[in-house]
């Protein structure tokens, strides 16, 4: 009995920031063009065992394209795919050690659910007894022990869906891919899937490869993200490395919502710089030094939630300026304040709803001045 | 100047009086819209079908018309109801029938699994072949349906008869050393048939295919499945809806068929059509001719039956 390694125990141990570890999943210099178009650019990725790791990205940045040369759909143009140290680039897809749920779930109509989840081991040729067996454990583990004889067109979304992950989770598969697996369902039940998922992954100790365009699934799920765009892959790293030290605008623009200010160096030391930034009209100190050449261009971003509205100045000096309130957006569990600074440039900050009244709210038109603290800005370089 | 306003309210009143009237006796939009067809079928089918059953439990007699009236109202003030039976027992006593049932339910059975045979890889073909190919290859499908029935059947006879295109190639590619005999012979039959009536199998079998959900194949592979394995357990049991709306459209006609073996096959091929047509019009006996009709429609009756049962299966 080998023992198993979860997703929690992957993110603990990090086995991405240990030169030793085996990767398990590993894209070496990967390229698929069609025709011109090239969908994938020269990815080179490692994936290790028991992680669930999201490949992050608009529509059309490629992440399906990857997703299907793992799974064998798709003959990379060049480069080398390995699972398990095995190179698979030019294995089929029905000889791969490999599984995928579909985004459209594509199950077969014309059988019952049993007969779905059933199918890929009688491929194998497993006995009778055995695949009835593990077919009803699955189907167990997914609670739809009741719904074995129905038809996928007389289920739910939500009930599909778990017949497609029974479906393919049946063969004990080394890894196993999804593609957009809760993009279907309406957002209450996507929460809720969400967590059996990754319950689910952590207990089996499957390694995942998920899909998706949905930046708060990613962050729920993942244990690491990709972020692609454009056929490349921008930024590897966990949720909060991506959320909190985004390496490049798009990805601090991508995973929600930010404010940018361009600028320019005018100190660069190595426990602090200061920005000068036309666009904000006034400094931006940020209290850790950053690699750039002095006076260099730069782009400070500061997330909204990370910049205090308060309707009297406070004592500071740097990281601080006023404008005007235009926009208010309640949405219940915070409130999105869409301030006019004095340059014209329209900053947005999320205050979160403590109190439910709110004696000396802030309303439109009003003076307010927003500061935060020398940690929150991320200074990008380009 | 309250004069109008009641007079206004009376008439709104009415009409939704009539509508009330109307939907009370279950007529609104939609029986109308569904009656439409279903006049259409009764004129046009139902209709002529009770005349044709009509004179099949007819007497013949040489008049005109060649049969005698159902119902008779006699010099002894009778209404005489005259149901004569003798035309189907005639068809089961006669040999010749039988034969010819049979006969041209085997022709039909085995034109239609030659059609299938033929039309599925086709069908599959145009359905997998990039989008702007299929317009063209299934237009070309179609093309056919441009010239004559008549003459395209006319066209075989002079590519199959012994000094024909087909032999006089053979023949110079010295690959025959005299010519094959191939018209008026069952083959040609059914080379007529097939020829004829492949459109109406590949054309079901082609919107099933085209419709068919790629990513399912995807699906049935990356479990484990090879290429062939996954047409066996998914193309094909997918497709089965098509499979038997081509195969009944090209089973019911060519079993009635007439003009192919009455061209191309051989003077003493008994096929019903031909039967029928030689009762109908050399022995001018329409009751026998009806019965004959009736009998064959029984016998296409149960196909398409089963279809219907088969489609509400599906949709259960």
């Amino acid at each position: 009995m080998s023992i198993q390694v979860t997703a929690a125990g992957a993110a603990a141990r990090a086995p991405w920031n240990d030169p030793q570890a085996r990767a398990y999943v590993s894209i070496e210099k990967v390229s698929k063009r069609f025709g011109d178009f090239v969908a994938v650019n020269d990815v080179s990725l490692k994936i290790y065992q028991g992680e669930l790791f999201c490949l992050l990205g608009a529509s059309g940045c490629g992440k399906t394209t990857l997703l299907r040369m793992l799974a064998g759909f798709e003959q990379p143009t060049s480069g080398r795919l390995f699972i398990d140290g095995v190179d698979v680039t030019d294995v089929p897809p029905y000889e791969r050690p490999v599984n995928m749920m579909f985004q459209s779930y594509a199950l077969f109509p014309h059988m019952t659910v049993e007969q779905n989840v059933a199918f890929g081991l009688k491929q194998d040729g497993l006995p009778r007894a055995e695949i009835a067996e593990r077919v009803a454990e699955m189907l167990t583990m997914v609670r739809l022990e009741s719904f074995a004889r129905r038809k996928p067109h007389q289920l739910s979304g939500g009930q599909r869906q778990r017949v497609a992950l029974a479906r393919s989770l049946v063969k004990r598969p080394k890894l196993l891919l999804l593609d957009e697996p809760l993009g279907a369902l309406d957002r209450k039940l996507r929460e809720h899937t969400q967590f059996e998922l990754v319950n689910l992954q952590e207990r089996l100790g499957v390694t995942f490869v998920v899909v998706t365009h949905d930046q708060e699934e990613a962050m729920t799920l993942a244990s690491r993200i990709g972020v692609m765009n454009q056929g490349e892959i921008v930024q590897v790293g966990s949720p909060k490395d991506i959320y909190e030290y985004p390496n490049s605008r798009f990805v601090a623009e991508f995973i929600g919502s930010v404010n940018t200010f361009e600028g320019r160096l005018v100190v660069d030391e190595p426990d602090h710089v200061r920005i000068d930034s036309p666009e904000l009209g006034g400094i931006i100190h940020v209290d850790h030094g950053v690699s750039s050449a002095p006076d260099a261009a730069v782009v400070a971003a500061v997330r909204p939630e990370k910049i205090l509205l308060t309707t009297e100045p406070v004592a500071q000096q740097d990281n601080q300026v006023s404008g005007v309130v235009k926009e208010i957006a309640y949405m219940g569990d915070v409130s999105v304040y869409l301030v006019k600074l004095d340059t014209g440039k329209m900053v947005r900050v999320t205050r979160p709803n403590i109190y439910r009244h709110d004696d000396d709210s802030v309303t439109w038109e009003q003076r307010v001045y927003l500061h935060w603290h020398a940690s929150s800005p991320v200074v990008l370089v380009g | 100047m309250n004069l109008p306003m009641p007079a206004a309210a009376s008439l709104r009143e009415r009409t939704q009086q009539l509508r009330q009237w109307l939907h009370g006796r279950g007529l609104n939009a939609r029986t109308l819209v569904i009656a439409v067809p279903w006049l259409w079928l009764a004129l046009f089918f139902l209709v002529p079908f009770i005349i044709v059953l009509k004179i099949a439990f007819s007497e013949a007699q040489i008049a005109m018309p060649p049969y005698r009236p159902l119902l008779e109202w006699g010099a002894d003030q009778v209404l005489q109801l005259r149901l004569n039976l003798g035309n189907f027992l005639f068809l089961l006593q006669d040999d010749l029938y039988w034969q010819a049932y049979l006969n041209s339910l085997r022709v039909a059975l085995v034109s239609t699994l030659a059609c299938l045979a033929l039309g599925y890889p086709m069908a599959y073909a145009i359905a997998r072949a990039p989008g702007n190919w299929r317009l063209i290859l299934l237009m070309m499908v179609m093309l056919p349906f441009w010239t004559s029935f008549l003459l395209r059947v006319y066209a075989w006879i002079g590519l199959l008869k012994n000094n024909g295109l087909i032999n006089n190639a053979l023949l110079w590619l010295g690959l025959i050393d005299e010519p094959l005999v191939m018209l008026q012979t069952d083959f040609a039959i059914y080379v007529g048939i097939v020829y004829s009536y492949l459109p109406f199998m590949i054309l079901p079998l082609y919107a099933t295919l085209e419709k068919l959900d790629l990513t399912l194949l995807e699906a049935a592979e990356d479990l484990g499945c090879r290429p062939w394995r996954a047409f066996m357990s998914i193309t094909l049991p997918l497709s089965a809806p098509g499979v038997l709306a081509g195969c009944l459209l090209v089973f019911i006609p060519a079993a009635g068929e007439f003009l192919i073996p009455a061209l191309l096959g051989a003077p003493d091929s008994l096929m019903i059509g031909r039967v029928l047509w030689t009762e109908f019009f050399n022995n001018r006996d329409w009751p026998v001719a009806s019965a004959v009709a009736i009998a064959l429609l029984l016998v296409l009756l149960l196909p398409i039956m089963l279809w219907q049962w088969a489609q509400r299966t599906q949709d259960r």
